[in-house]
């Protein structure tokens, strides 16, 4: 029989009795500790995320069961499943222990005591110390961009390391001191055999196993009390915040006027300082952060954390500092494109994007707006487009047309199309425009425009924190909209596409269902009403923008528009979800440039589609694209391996003979 | 006896400004048209001797007094109203630059008649005056007949050629003792002299701004050297910049300075939208490219289709020449 | 201190200008009007003294269009009382303007005396003169124009003003307060007021309507305009043709007929 660790009598008291005390040690500080934290997070503002419980449960079941953004990086990504794992069967059996070593009186057995429990948990441990390993070889000799070589990170790993260790030394001992009985536990069995072959006789195994037992526990209470201050808090945060991400991750925060101190966000933005695991994810996909932008998102979240813990460490603390303004900069809030990459591979789910627009919203609110953007703000307001042109001018694209497109105010049309300012005003781009003027026509298309009514949508204005000069854009367009006569709608802006689907309630409810060009393309192509008189033999690659593929998913109908023109698509290794931005988007176009980065986005993208092979057309479907690619081809000298295509062009190309 | 035509010679810092040539050049024309002398009035201390380069002027009235060694605005309306009052002529011309900017108005409310602010011409037949002003940021020009004598007129710089108004004759100086008090309210204290530092482009009046079309980082002295000549600075277009052939502050364009200058010389410089953006309402753009398409041509003035390498020397050697000549004269 | 800050609506030349039937000014049809740039540095001039000193910023506007929402602008950004002279179409030339100006400052109660009267030291629409010189001269107080720095020392009333000279020197003046100023750049950029605010301030604040005292004719009748017109725009640069020596030439020559060399 194997002596029971709980009764077995230490300094004079049972071990039950050492046992309460730690614990209740343990459990102390580490509540005590949470209390903090989620006391802090109440004095944040509300906002509910109990809704659509359904969905939430089954984020948790495929992000944090599953694990399944951290496998965007394969290898730590298959590493991290299994300490995940290991770690849920060694907390299982941890409290298992706990209850058993507590209440001695419990008739119930230890969990090793179970053959298939025992194992289970066995197999586990080594896969987690395997696990550990590369983990650890990962951190330590291939350390990845932003993921730092700190003490915090190496107590963790050695205390997840003795944890799993103790248990599986535990293991050991007991098969060696316990009779044949026990010897189908493989594992257990396997350990015995080295222990013996090390001088260990039967007679010391049961002290041994005593000693791991111990260990073991006070490991992990001591794990425990550490947690909540560590970076390892995200073992218990980030379930929650899987669990409480945002439904519609595109969305912006609700009404507010921006936030610069602890009170003025909410408490899921301030959660995300407390969930991050400081992974680095974030910042490895920011096109700021890679270009040497001041802004790591990482970096970000990170303050929010150190906002949460000075002010859970003393209610007023503060060491004078200026959280928006000292701690973080306006040139960091400003430099957030907004194209979502950090949101859709933070493997908890963080939104970095409300915090840039809350601060943003700060800015504005006071007044802190560099000139050219302040200029980009009076334009809009004045004449309904950042370029600072007449409204009367907006549709001189159409001057050169030998048709004159259908004014959707004055004739009802099937549908409207909305051009979005670069695509009307930018000399460059309306070449393009006409060429889709052109296609649609020739395949009977029934639209109209809006000419000189029509007016930024406001997507980017919202983005740079100015709500009610989007407020102001919306109402005005939104009116604008009801007099107009037309059943669809279709844009050539991506962040058009993106405000008017998710953010004009009116144009939705009003059952005008809006398309992006590549949409409509997709279908006249599919029902043949666009008919292709000649296959267009490019190699091509495509750029997802980040309005039109993270924000709302739509991938497919430009690749098959590609297709359905004859062209061979070959994919950059960073597209779809993990499409790289151009740099222009969240009025990024409107704003100085500071002169720290070392590189731009748009130069990054290009000489990734670049080094594709033979790739002769850098595609795409977005305006601004068109122009900071353009740009960009000049700044790296690409010019004379790659050329900026717009899929209208080619469009027009293949179906005119 | 018709009164005559007056031309207010700028002075500052004891030196005569050119506009002062313009002017009297534009005088002398007026003058002569309605058939009366065309006379310069020169204000200040001591500064009789500048006179002597007042030859296109038939004569030059001459107002010393200490309160006139500084330039406040007042003390110079107060002496010219004085001179007007006391000598009646029929039409004053006031150079329209920053050293007199608020004395056309002031002396017009002074003696209670007209003003015609920003004329860029003036003209008489049979007697009658006629000015052209520019406005509304020169979208639009108004022709006004100022009935009342005296007619003082603001006039733009570039109304005549320089040289038109510089002749070598010694006209006749006549003083002109005028009684001044030292306004009160108004102290002059001092000059605060140009910064040393980076220059802030968007405040020079003369920008040569190169492209990449300047093909090199030493290929950016032949730019300096025209500005140098003009008295201006450099700038440039972002790739110019991104090659760190300049630093970032004299970044023309979207996301660099929006400038406003005088002369904007764009070398080398395609006129791409967002460069354009920052200097499009330049005064007078001049552009050099070597392709005879480049947008830049929709924007400028006027443009020279060669080589920048061959154009920019060139023109900094007969800017210098000019000056030569003109300091000989002076 | 009290600061009166005098602002004044002109043609926004950002749309296309359209001359009236009679050709003697604009259309007013599609004419936007916007605050004059420089009067929107006075008025940041203005805030940003109340700021250093404390004190009070009132606008005075002459009736135009769109002049409530550059007043409510105003108003947003930190003035404290805006003032609306009605009786007018905005189509008063600058002297008549100030004269009106003029007239309003002394005639409403509470207005004058100000420690300084501050407005742009220029507008695009100025044909007949300036708005500083001539509003000083009727009110009997000292100006300076161009100006692009103000101090003040309040106990002792006098303001130290930087004005603009050519080549970039600045000339340093005494003043003695009160006094009227013309301003060509506030020391910081105006600042960007949310729209947020402004609509804040619409329902929170009110323009004060004063109607004008008598007519307007700045003593000396308004200015006949003859004729306006719009001057040839070039689409296309004229290109200077020759040898490189004959292109420099006749460079020279334009540089030289418009004051640049
Ligand atoms: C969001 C965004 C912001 C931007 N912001 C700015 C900005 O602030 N400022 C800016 O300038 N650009 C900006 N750009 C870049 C802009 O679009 C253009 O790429 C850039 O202005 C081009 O500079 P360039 O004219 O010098 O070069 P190019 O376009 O390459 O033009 C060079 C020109 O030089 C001519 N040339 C070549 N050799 C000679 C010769 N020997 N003699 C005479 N001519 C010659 C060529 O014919 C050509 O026209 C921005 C772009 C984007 C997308
Ligand atoms: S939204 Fe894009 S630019 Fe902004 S922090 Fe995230 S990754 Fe970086
Ligand atoms: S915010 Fe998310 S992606 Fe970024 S470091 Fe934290 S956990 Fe990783």
């Amino acid at each position: 029989m194997l002596p029971d660790p709980a009764t077995l009598p230490y300094l004079g008291m049972p071990g039950y009795f050492h046992l309460w005390l730690l614990t209740f040690v343990s459990f102390f500080v580490f509540g005590s500790r949470v209390l903090r934290h989620v006391r802090v997070l109440a004095q944040a503002r509300p906002e509910n995320r109990w809704d659509h419980i359904g969905k939430r449960i089954g984020l948790v079941v495929t992000n944090v069961l599953g694990q399944r953004r951290l496998l965007d990086e394969p290898m730590i990504g298959v590493a991290h499943l299994v300490i995940f794992w290991s770690f849920v069967a060694y907390a299982t059996t941890f409290f298992w222990n706990l209850l058993r070593g507590l209440i001695p009186a419990l008739a119930i057995s230890y969990p090793d005591d179970v053959g298939w429990v025992a194992f289970c948990v066995q197999a586990l441990g080594v896969l987690g110390v395997i696990a550990l390993a590369v983990a650890a070889v990962r951190r330590y000799l291939f350390t990845p961009v932003s993921l730092e070589r700190s003490w915090d990170a190496a107590i963790i790993l050695l205390l997840i390391a003795i944890v799993l260790l103790s248990a599986l030394a535990g293991a050991g001992f007991r098969a060696l001191a316990a009779t044949g009985e026990e010897s189908w536990r493989p594992l257990g069995g396997y350990l015995a055999v080295i222990f013996a072959s090390l001088g260990v006789t039967r007679w010391q195994a049961p002290t041994l196993y005593l000693w791991t037992w111990w260990v073991h526990m006070i490991t992990v209470l001591g794990f425990l009390a550490y947690l909540p201050y560590s970076k390892h808090l995200h073992l218990l945060a980030s379930p929650f915040s899987v669990f409480f991400a945002s439904l519609e991750p595109g969305k912006m925060p609700s009404a507010s006027e921006g936030a610069s101190q602890l009170e003025e966000f909410t408490w899921r933005q301030l959660f995300s300082g407390l969930a991050c695991a400081e992974c680095g994810r974030c910042d490895r996909a920011c096109p700021s952060f890679v270009c040497g932008e001041p802004l790591s998102p990482k970096q970000f979240i990170h303050r929010v954390k150190e906002l949460v813990l000075a002010s859970s460490g003393s209610p007023a603390a503060g060491n004078g500092k200026k959280f928006l303004g000292d701690v973080v900069r306006p040139e960091d809030v400003w430099a957030c494109t907004t194209c979502a990459a950090c949101m859709e591979r933070c493997p908890v789910f963080n939104e970095h994007i409300p915090l840039v627009i809350e601060m943003r919203r700060k800015l504005v609110a006071e007044g802190d707006v560099q000139p050219r953007l302040q200029e980009a703000f009076t334009n809009l307001g004045r004449y309904g487009n950042s370029f600072g042109q007449s409204e009367r001018k907006r549709a001189v694209w159409t001057q050169s047309l030998d048709f004159k497109p259908k004014d959707a105010r004055r004739e009802a049309v099937q549908w409207l199309w909305y051009l979005g300012e670069y695509a009307c005003y930018h000399p460059a781009l309306q070449g393009i425009t006409r060429s889709l003027a052109r296609t649609l026509r020739s395949a009977g298309v029934d639209y109209g425009i809006l000419y000189e009514a029509e007016r930024n949508s406001g997507n980017d204005v919202r983005r740079v924190g100015e709500e009610g000069l989007f407020e102001l854009l919306r109402q005005k367009n939104t009116a604008t909209l009801q007099q107009a006569r037309f059943n669809n709608l279709f844009t050539t802006d991506p962040h058009v596409y993106n405000t008017f689907k998710n953010e004009y309630p009116d144009l939705n409810h009003g059952r005008h269902p809006v398309s992006h060009y590549t949409e409509l393309l997709a279908i006249l192509l599919e029902c043949r009403q666009l008919k292709v008189a000649r296959k267009l033999p490019y190699r091509v690659t495509y750029h997802d923008p980040c309005y039109l593929g993270r924000y709302n998913g739509v991938y497919d109908p430009p690749r098959a528009v590609l297709k359905a023109l004859g062209m061979e698509l070959r994919e950059m290794p960073r597209s779809r979800r993990q499409s790289f931005c151009c740099g222009g988007g969240g009025g990024r176009v409107w704003m100085e440039e500071t002169g720290e980065a070392h590189s731009r986005p748009s130069e990054s993208r290009v000489r990734e589609a670049a080094s594709l092979d033979g790739v002769q057309y850098l595609v795409v479907a977005c305006p601004k694209d068109y122009v900071m690619f353009t740009d960009a081809l000049k700044t790296t000298g690409l010019e004379s391996k790659l050329m900026v295509k717009d899929i209208a062009e080619l469009a027009e190309e293949a179906v005119t003979a | 006896m018709a009164g005559n035509v007056w031309v207010l010679a700028e002075q500052w810092r004891g030196q005569l400004s050119d506009i002062t040539y313009e002017v009297l050049a534009l005088g002398k024309e007026v003058a002569t048209a309605l058939g009366v002398d065309l006379q310069a009035v020169l204000l200040g201390h001591e500064i009789k001797d500048l006179a002597r380069s007042l030859g296109e002027a038939n004569s030059v009235l001459y107002l010393d007094h200490t309160a006139l060694a500084t330039p406040v605005p007042e003390t110079f309306a107060h002496a010219l109203t004085f001179a007007i009052r006391a000598r009646r002529p029929h039409v004053v011309l006031i150079p329209l630059t920053n050293v007199n900017w608020e004395l056309g108005a002031l002396l017009a409310a002074e003696l209670e008649v007209g003003y015609v602010n920003a004329c860029k011409d003036v003209r008489s037949e049979g007697g009658k005056l006629e000015t052209r002003s520019l406005l509304y940021g020169g979208k639009m020009e108004a022709i006004v007949n100022p009935g009342q004598s005296p007619a003082i007129l603001g006039i733009l710089p570039g109304v005549r050629p320089t040289d038109q108004g510089r002749a070598d004759a010694m006209p006749p100086v006549e003083e002109l003792t005028v009684d001044l008090l030292e306004t009160s309210s108004i102290r002059w204290k001092r000059y605060l002299e140009v910064e040393a530092g980076d220059i802030d482009i968007s405040k020079q009046e003369v920008l040569v701004s190169v492209g990449r079309g300047i093909q090199s980082r030493d290929n950016v002295a032949l730019a300096e050297d025209l500005a140098g000549a003009l008295g201006g600075a450099v700038c440039g277009s972002r790739p110019v910049i991104d090659q760190g052939w300049l630093p970032l502050s004299r970044q023309v364009g979207k996301s660099g300075v929006v400038v406003k200058p005088k002369l904007y010389v764009a070398a080398g410089i395609s006129g791409a939208p967002e460069h354009v953006e920052g200097m499009k309402n330049s005064d007078l753009i001049v552009a050099v490219n070597s392709d005879p398409q480049a947008p830049i041509f929709n924007v400028a003035h006027y443009g020279i289709n060669a080589d920048v390498m061959d154009v920019l020397p060139t023109l900094t050697e007969a800017v210098h020449s000019r000056k030569e000549v003109k300091k000989h004269a002076a | 201190m009290k600061i009166i800050v005098l602002l004044k609506m002109v043609p926004d030349v950002v749309e296309e200008l359209e001359l009236a039937a009679d050709g003697k000014a604009l259309d007013t049809e599609f004419l936007r009007m916007i605050a004059n740039e420089f009067d929107n540095h006075a008025l940041e001039e203005a805030l940003l003294l109340k700021e250093k000193y404390s004190g009070t910023v009132t606008v005075v506007a002459l009736d135009a269009p769109e002049v409530d929402d550059a007043l409510f602008t105003a108003l947003a950004k930190g003035a404290d009382q805006a003032l609306k002279i009605t009786d007018g179409d905005g189509t008063l030339g600058t002297r008549a303007g100030a004269y009106r100006l003029a007239q309003t400052l002394s005639s409403v109660p509470g207005l004058l005396p100000a420690d300084l009267i501050l407005t742009g030291a220029q507008a695009i629409d100025d044909l007949d003169g300036l708005t500083a010189p001539l509003v000083s001269h009727l009110l009997g107080l000292p100006q300076l124009a161009i100006v692009t720095k103000i101090s003040v020392d309040t106990t002792a009333g006098v303001a130290t003003v930087l004005r603009e000279f050519p080549g970039g020197v600045r000339g340093e003046y005494e003043v003695k307060l009160p006094a009227v100023l013309g301003i060509q750049a506030a020391e910081k950029p105006p600042r960007y007021v949310p729209v947020a605010k402004v609509r804040a301030a619409m329902k929170s604040q009110a323009i004060q309507s004063v109607p004008a005292a008598t007519a307007a004719d700045g003593g000396v009748g308004l200015l006949p305009v003859e004729e306006m017109s719009k001057p040839e725009v070039t689409e296309h640069a004229q290109m200077l043709k020759g040898s490189p020596e004959e292109i420099a030439n006749q460079l020279c020559e334009i540089l030289a007929a418009r004051g640049l060399l």
